[in-house]
């Protein structure tokens, strides 16, 4: 029988015991909220954005160990990325640089993306706004 | 660090006495109880020791135990069996919205095979609809099966008036009763009760073992087909240390049942009490008094059931959750959906159920540890903040 047998990576486990860049953006230049409650996990991913590059980046999350690290990692990878750059990351990317994710919560994983994607959307929308 | 298990409802750690009974049935004991020697006869024997065992502490005759591979085989075999042998009698099977999924997927099969299933809800407490059992009752029902106590929140269920219902009416009632056997007394013959499922390993015996008592004059049909095994009922060489192991569990509960059950209580009350003392926002599930004494099933509002799961393996404290991403599907509890806890209160829920183990000490821990858990996770979430947020219903 091997010694370790556990649900989550050592990556995973980390970043859900000490969380990066929690909490919120004040006058944030993107938010995304994905998610649903009543499914049991929400996210809102704020940015921060200064010539075209993404400067800052934070977010609260309601959802289990995999929603929580996905997020904390989402936040990390983004930051200094161009907006170009950062549109491409991809839920696989979030859950290749947590070392994995179990299968059934993968889905957690889109979920970092989707928030990521909204904030972004969010901010070239304002961004376009502006330059009306 | 020392581990505080509190999630006696999944699973018991074997008493060691249990253990030590096993052992001989290994290698010294071995023969087939099928045979005619003596090696093989003293096994046999073992087992309608054990047979006792069981029918005594459920107060019924030894030839009405069938012993099975665990409780779900003994739910399968009940609501199956009845629904083969009874086809000319009826086809429409009522239970409950928060039976073990043992029962309910037993019954979803069923009715896929073109049997009729009626589930029947619950009030806030988790409380079987008695009206509507009875209203639901048709000229085809041929079962009735309500869960005993229910495993996520412990309400207890009037078992007794279910089998009177169905008395009057010679439908056969069935009770799933893997987590109040060697917990809370019972009496088949007292309470009308035709058939009743236990395992083993929920009263401290080995797992892959269970039983069914089917009332004498039932009629079921088999699961497994084979040799004549438990006289027809269940076929396949028997699980010999685990039926002694089940046997030795139930003598032992039956001796230790009524002082255990009220220092669970005391300890239950306790965690509950300082939990609620130190936390804000969580909700109590489950019948207030009517609940089986060693399980806590608690709501805690605005975070999410399996990220304090995790953060309490961390402080070695091992419960449960009800919340969909402990369940592995995106549904969180059907048990406390069918008990009108709002989706997202639901996906925080945590059991603690307690056991023989449990000290004042380990409540005393826990009672010390989650508060900060909570606290931790609530800063995170995006509802921590704004308690009363409006999308957050509950």
């Amino acid at each position: 029988m091997k010694d370790q047998w556990a649900l989550y990576s050592k990556k995973v486990m980390e970043h859900f015991k000490h969380p990066r860049n929690v909490g919120e953006i004040k006058n944030p230049d993107g938010v995304g909220r994905v998610g649903n409650p009543i499914c049991g996990d929400v996210m809102e991913l704020y940015i921060k954005v200064k010539d075209d590059k993404i400067v800052d980046a934070k977010f609260r999350t309601f959802g289990c160990g995999a929603a929580i690290a996905t997020s904390s990692m989402v936040t990390e990878m983004v930051k200094g990325k161009t907006v170009k750059e950062a549109l491409k990351i991809s839920n696989r990317a979030v859950a290749e640089a947590l070392d994995g994710l179990p299968p059934i919560k993968m889905h957690c994983s889109v979920l970092a993306e989707d928030a990521l994607k909204a904030a972004i959307e969010d901010y070239l929308a304002k961004k376009n706004k502006k330059n009306k | 660090m020392k581990k505080i298990y509190l999630d006696y409802a999944a699973t018991t750690p074997c008493h060691p006495e249990v253990i030590e009974e096993m052992l001989p049935f290994f290698n010294q004991i071995y023969g087939n109880p099928s045979s005619v020697y003596q090696l093989a006869q003293k096994a046999k024997g073992a087992i309608e020791e054990a047979r006792e065992k069981v029918a005594r502490l459920l107060n019924a005759e030894p030839e009405e135990i069938i012993f099975t591979g665990g409780g779900t085989e003994a739910d399968n075999m009940a609501i199956k069996g009845v629904a083969f042998a009874n086809k000319k009698r009826g086809n429409h099977i009522i239970t409950s919205r928060i039976e073990h999924h043992a029962v309910i997927n037993t019954c979803k099969w069923l009715e896929k095979q073109g049997l009729k299933v009626t589930y029947i809800s619950v009030d806030k407490f988790g409380v079987i609809d008695l009206d509507e059992l009875r209203k639901s009752l048709t000229d085809k029902t041929i079962l009735i099966s309500i869960m005993h106590a229910n495993n996520e929140v412990g309400t207890i269920e009037p078992i007794q008036e279910i089998a009177k219902i169905a008395r009057e009416r010679g439908i056969y009632f069935h009770t799933d009763a893997v987590q109040t056997a060697g917990k809370v007394p019972i009496d088949v013959k007292e309470s009308g009760i035709d058939m009743l499922s236990l395992s083993g390993h929920k009263l401290y015996g080995p797992k892959g073992i269970g039983a069914l008592y089917v009332r004498k004059g039932v009629k079921i049909s088999p699961l497994i087909h084979g040799g004549h095994h438990e006289r027809n009922r269940r076929a396949g060489t028997e699980n010999v240390p685990g039926i002694v192991g089940l046997g030795k569990a139930c003598e032992i509960a039956s001796k230790e049942m009524a002082n255990e059950e009220k220092r669970l209580r005391e300890l239950r009350d306790k965690l509950y009490k300082g939990l609620n003392e130190r936390i804000d926002d969580i909700i109590l599930n489950g019948h207030p008094h009517r609940r089986l004494p060693g399980i806590l099933n608690i709501c805690v509002k605005y975070v999410e059931g399996e990220s304090m799961l995790i953060n309490l393996d961390l402080e070695g404290i091992c419960v449960s959750s009800g919340s969909a991403c402990t369940s592995g599907s995106l549904e969180p509890s059907h048990v406390l959906l069918a008990m009108g806890v709002p989706a997202e209160v639901a996906h925080g829920s945590l059991r603690f159920s307690l056991g023989r183990n449990t000290t004042q000490k380990d409540i005393d821990r826990v009672i010390s540890v989650l508060p900060s858990i909570v606290e931790k996770l609530r800063a995170i979430s995006p509802f921590g903040k704004e308690a009363k947020s409006k999308e957050y219903r509950g």
